[in-house]
């Protein structure tokens, strides 16, 4: 079961590392969407640095969102994913493996450029460690989360959009502690508490959503 | 080791055969017409007409009895289509998903009509049609849940694969309506706490929560009603031409 999943890993890398525009554009958009703002409501360092949290957790779950979209779309194109759903192990597994890519190539990339968006929107710089915290242990439920929406649009027509509404009620836990946790932190307050609850999270995610993305792709 | 083994009554799997369902369905919905219509006049002319004004809020406060029983409906309803999907899926009755289908419309609509209250009652209560509190901002989502269920069940045009996945969708979404509650209410609490619970005596006098009882089990009937009449008319359309439905005359006509 391991050498699947680390056969799947390795394979989805070497996709990635062929096809490497997959892995740049969520970057480039998070970026784009994150410069939308000040550009629509105000370039004032004081407003900019007060909603920065909120801003910054918003665009790095709308570049997850689009992100995910071609999780199993490419595979279940190409006719691949309903080969490896024939291989003799659990479908979860298969979940596994595919959002473990997904995170490395769209949610790791965005905690690495968080410091600089913090930055240009004038977050306090006290602030930026428990941003970036609060993505690492965020940004995988909502990889997770959305694998299930995921499975259940991959082959329906116009998916991406659907996508969008069935998990964006499921992300509202995640932005308000992540970025409440970031909100705290810039005003000096301790965030142990929601650091916590984000990893209890993902914990909790990690258990349920392989399994029912696993089952809704067998459909 | 004795090995452990129950089975669910014969009545749970008859439940899952189209002709007894509709059937059975069709014999229990006169009478839930009847309890709905009866709790529901009662209760509104009660709670409109005759029911004591509040002090505080003078007649205002009469909404509640159409929001609340919405309210309280929206939730229950999308734990009845979780349900119902879950027996689909484990026992793989068709009828149930029918039965979860049924469910999307009237808890869609069962919410909008709790936020439309809500926002009335709040203009002249608060001073605002709408505030970001937290029990008005889950019961957004929970509208936004009801729209995402709505949108793929209707994204699938094979039925049985539509209904495997709505099951799968609300499933996940119960799991997750409890986690979204408690994330807003940390995040901002502006509404007052419930006033209505099965266990505790009621805050308020028994002439104004009466009323409010009797329209919340009368929603309960209409939604019970709603789900027969959209669940029974789904069976016809599956089964049409089936032979057990040629004996019913009222549907192939008298020839």
């Amino acid at each position: 079961m391991i050498r699947f999943i680390s056969a799947i890993i390795r394979r989805d890398l070497l996709l990635v590392a062929r096809q490497p525009a997959e892995m740049i554009n969520p970057l480039v958009f998070f970026v784009l969407v994150v410069a939308l703002f000040p550009l629509g409501v105000s370039p004032e360092a004081s407003l900019l640095s007060q909603t920065a949290a909120g801003v910054i957790w918003v665009a790095a779950m709308l570049a997850t969102l689009l992100s995910l979209e071609l999780l199993f779309k490419l595979d279940h194109d190409d006719g691949s994913l309903e080969q490896l759903l024939l291989a003799p192990y659990p479908s979860w597994t298969l979940v596994l493996a595919k959002v473990f890519v997904h995170w490395l190539v769209s949610g790791l990339p965005l905690i690495l450029i968080s410091p600089l968006i913090a930055m240009m929107l004038f977050l306090p710089s006290e602030a930026v460690p428990t941003l970036m915290l609060s993505l690492l242990l965020g940004t995988p439920t909502l990889s997770l989360l959305g694998a299930i929406g995921a499975a259940l649009v991959t082959g329906v027509r116009g998916g991406g959009m659907l996508l969008t509404l069935l998990i964006l009620p499921l992300y509202v836990p995640v932005i308000i502690f992540g970025a409440s946790s970031v909100a705290a932190a810039a005003q000096g307050m301790p965030v142990d508490g929601y650091m916590a609850l984000l990893a209890a999270m993902f914990v909790f995610a990690l258990m349920i959503t392989p399994w029912a993305a696993g089952s809704a792709l067998k459909l | 080791m004795a090995q452990f083994s129950w089975h669910m009554p014969r009545w749970f799997h008859q439940m899952g055969s189209p002709k007894w369902f509709y059937n059975f369905g069709g014999l229990l919905q006169p009478w839930f017409a009847l309890a709905a219509v009866a709790l529901l006049t009662c209760g509104m002319v009660w709670g409109l007409a005759f029911a004591p004004a509040d002090y505080q809020q003078g007649n205002s406060f009469r909404i509640m009895y159409v929001h609340v029983p919405s309210a309280i409906l929206s939730q229950s309803i999308f734990l009845s289509m979780a349900i119902a999907g879950a027996i689909g899926l484990i026992w793989k009755m068709k009828i149930a998903f029918m039965v979860a289908r049924s469910c999307i419309a009237i808890g869609a609509t069962f919410t909008l009509i709790a936020l439309v209250t809500g926002a009335i009652w709040g203009k002249p209560t608060w001073g605002a049609y709408w505030v970001w509190d937290a029990r008005l901002t889950s019961t957004l989502v929970l509208l936004f849940l009801y729209a995402g269920v709505m949108a793929l069940n209707q994204a699938i045009s094979e039925r049985q694969i539509a209904g495997k996945a709505t099951a799968i969708l609300a499933i996940v979404g119960t799991i997750n309506i409890p986690i979204i509650k408690y994330s807003v209410e940390w995040w901002n609490t502006l509404h007052q706490s419930s006033s209505f619970s099965l266990t505790e005596k009621p805050s308020m006098p028994a002439e104004m929560y009466l009323p409010l009882l009797l329209t919340v089990l009368g929603s309960y009937f209409l939604f019970g009603l709603v789900v027969l009449i959209r669940t029974r008319s789904q069976i016809l359309q599956t089964q049409n031409g089936a032979s057990w439905l040629l004996q019913h005359k009222d549907i192939y006509g008298a020839k």
